[in-house]
């Protein structure tokens, strides 16, 4: 009897066997293996799914192709890990040999992918972290970026400030690097303009509790306050200041960060708050309604940002492959395609810096009936200054 | 500084350490009395505002919410105490810290299965709404001063329990020697449910107390459970009046160090921790 099953479970696992062979036989050869690196699980999924959502529309306009080649999905969740990094990128690296790597939100683990990339010859889109080293210190010729550098927005927000004629402004955040990176940006126009940033108030991440500073911010008295938070923190930190009654003689000011995918939370608080970021609700290009409008008819949500890079990663990718007429592995003309492409975003149309850093228009928004509503364009076509880049 | 912002300053540090106190005091109780290192503590805080967060939406007001909250917390409490922890108390710490952090990643997993991952905000009850003005730019908001307040009364409150009833000097003797109560015929496994169904309410309603102020986010427990575990310490591990002096010097610790030292503002609760360690090893108020 043993014997027997033995034998029947042998065929079966050589039959399977043989089909898998099979199946990976069949498998065209002609597919251009995507492989996502991005968080699923924990406080980042949304922003993983979004980007994704994003990536996936934008194929899917194209009848699921890319440059008339077909799309294949690697996907592994980070789970914003940098200690899982390096093994993860890894694996679709060595393991899938994916023709591009589409990663990450957390900045740690994506300056592990960029090294990864580096090491292997591998080409990455990172279609949102913000980390100034991404494509400056450390960039290079198969790195790219669909976002944004953390000194954009920020060095934006400086030059409005500068130009409202305030002079003494208060600073806070929290003491990592992207809030410190923002606060440099910020401090660099703001003090060109002929301001002064008169304090740099730090807390230790994650903590929320503001109420000291908010009493010191009061007083100093500045003309403004300069603040980078974002998701939890952010929204905490808005009601605190209404709640102190700062905000009616103190305006408040930051990068995008401080308002996005948090306003339900800040509820009446955020009111009114002026933040500067690469996108806004209610621009006004076609563009934007046409990818909204798909988007919601496709995943029955409304897009943000998020979903914006990753639209924005596919088609830079596009661009490159249609450059090389579909051939992936020609990747030195897929790069140069993708260097000289004009990107039709639906935050207006991008190129790219030298760096490989979009150079976009920053705009100034304010909260208004629940959504980051467009003022005006702060600086059009701003170039990260991409210090330390050596290509 | 001048003085008005010293004043202030002070209020800050109050409101801050009579909030921590009410997390602090469940978290000494467990430990001293039962001999457990619960780390899930601070998942009993995130649980207490999640459960605000919720309640209050389908109730519409934070009250009904509290109200509500406070008995859902004190069952979900003896529950754990008569699923888990009861097997607990034998085993070494190691096994006990396990467990708990294994309770966090369980709560945190659930949690994000029920409610998701976003940030969600919970409106301050309308009567608390207002705030009071300090300086010409200045205001404090009413609802801070009713959370101190709320702690004040909870805190008198637990001294009358501990102090003046019978389950006190219950809890009392289960603290100094637990064989020996035993003997005496006193059903220790119920006065130990009933030690961490309050310890486990006592955070829960910390968490709904801040709902409205902190907002309500994933991972919300984990810093306090490790300013609490200092406040544990420099007070002395089953004190809650070490607890309370310890929550209200960490409070001054900590608004004062992001004041006067913003270099070490991180490192000020711990510091201070370390110097009362070395002045008395078993924290402030441990006797013996």
């Amino acid at each position: 009897m043993t014997y027997k099953i033995n034998a029947l479970g042998k065929l079966i696992l050589g039959v399977a066997l043989a089909t898998a062979g099979l199946a990976a036989q069949a498998a065209p050869e002609g597919k251009v293996k995507i492989g996502f690196m991005l968080p699923y699980t924990g406080t980042y999924a949304a922003l993983g799914n979004a980007i994704t959502n994003g990536f996936k529309q934008y194929v899917a306009e194209n009848g699921g192709k890319l440059a008339g080649r077909e799309i294949e999905y690697y996907t592994v969740d980070d789970e914003s890990d940098p200690a899982k990094a390096t093994e993860n990128a890894n694996k679709l690296v060595k393991r899938d040999k994916v023709d591009v790597l589409v990663g990450t939100v957390h900045s740690g683990v994506a300056l592990a992918m960029a090294k990864v990339a580096r090491e292997n010859k591998t080409l990455l889109i990172v279609p949102n972290a913000g980390a100034d080293e991404i494509t400056g210190p450390l960039c290079a010729a198969n790195v790219f970026r669909s976002s944004f550098s953390a000194w954009q927005p920020a060095y934006a927000m400086g030059q409005v400030v500068a130009q409202k004629g305030m002079k003494k402004v208060v600073t806070v955040t929290w003491k990592y690097s992207f809030g410190l990176q923002s606060v440099e940006g910020f401090k660099e126009a703001f003090e060109k303009g002929g301001g002064k940033v008169v304090k740099d108030m730090t807390l230790p991440f994650p903590n929320v509790e503001f109420q000291p500073f908010l009493t010191e911010i009061a007083a100093l008295k500045p003309d403004a306050v300069f603040v980078f938070f974002a998701g939890a923190g952010a929204a905490k930190f808005v009601k605190d200041y209404t709640a102190a009654g700062l905000k009616n003689s103190i305006p408040l000011y930051g990068p995008g960060f401080l308002t996005d995918g948090n306003l339900d939370a800040m509820g009446e608080a955020g009111k009114g708050v002026q933040t500067t970021l690469h996108y806004a609700d209610g621009l006004d290009n076609k563009k934007d309604s046409a990818f909204r409008l798909g988007y919601v008819k496709a995943y029955k949500m409304q897009p943000d940002v998020y979903a914006v890079q990753g639209y924005d990663a596919a088609q830079l990718y596009q661009a490159g492959l249609s450059a090389a007429a579909g051939d992936a592995a020609k990747q030195d003309v897929v790069i140069k395609g993708m260097e000289a492409a004009r990107i039709d975003s639906p935050r207006g149309a991008f190129t790219l810096s030298r760096a490989h850093n979009p150079v976009q228009d920053i705009y100034l928004r304010e909260v208004q009936g629940g959504q980051n509503k467009v003022l005006s364009t702060a600086v059009k076509a701003l170039a990260d200054p991409a210090r330390g880049c050596k290509i | 500084m001048d003085f008005a912002s010293f004043l202030i300053q002070t209020l800050n540090s109050l409101q801050y350490g009579l909030l921590l106190f009410l997390v602090a005091s469940g978290l000494t109780l467990v430990f001293g009395i039962m001999g457990i290192i619960n780390l899930a503590h601070g998942s009993f805080y995130m649980i207490g505002a999640y459960l605000a967060f919720v309640l209050a939406s389908s109730t519409g007001s934070l009250f009904s919410a509290i109200l509500l909250g406070i008995p859902l917390a004190l069952l979900f409490g003896a529950f754990l105490e008569w699923a888990l922890f009861a097997h607990l108390y034998k085993r070494d710490h190691l096994e006990q810290v396990l467990l708990t952090y294994g309770l966090i990643l369980v709560f945190e997993e659930v949690r994000s299965l029920l409610v998701g991952d976003e940030v969600h905000g919970v409106e301050i009850p309308a009567m608390f709404g207002g705030s009071i003005p300090l300086t010409e730019v200045l205001n404090y908001p009413v609802y801070r001063l009713v959370i101190s307040a709320v702690c004040i009364v909870l805190a008198i409150a637990l001294y009358l329990v501990i102090q003046r009833t019978r389950l006190g000097m219950m809890i009392r003797a289960g603290n100094h020697d637990r064989t020996m109560v035993e003997a005496l015929g006193i059903n220790i496994n119920m006065i130990y449910r009933v030690v961490f169904a309050l310890g486990v309410a006592l955070a829960a309603l910390a968490g709904m107390l801040a709902s409205p102020i902190s907002s309500v986010f994933p991972n919300m427990g984990n810093h306090v459970l490790i300013i609490s575990f200092v406040i544990v310490v420099i007070g002395g591990i089953g004190s809650v009046w070490g607890a309370l002096a310890a929550a209200l010097i960490v409070g001054f610790a900590d608004t004062f160090g992001k004041v006067l030292l913003p270099e070490l503002s991180g490192m000020v609760v711990y510091l201070v921790m370390a110097a009362v360690l070395l002045w008395r090893p078993e924290g402030i108020f441990k006797k013996g």
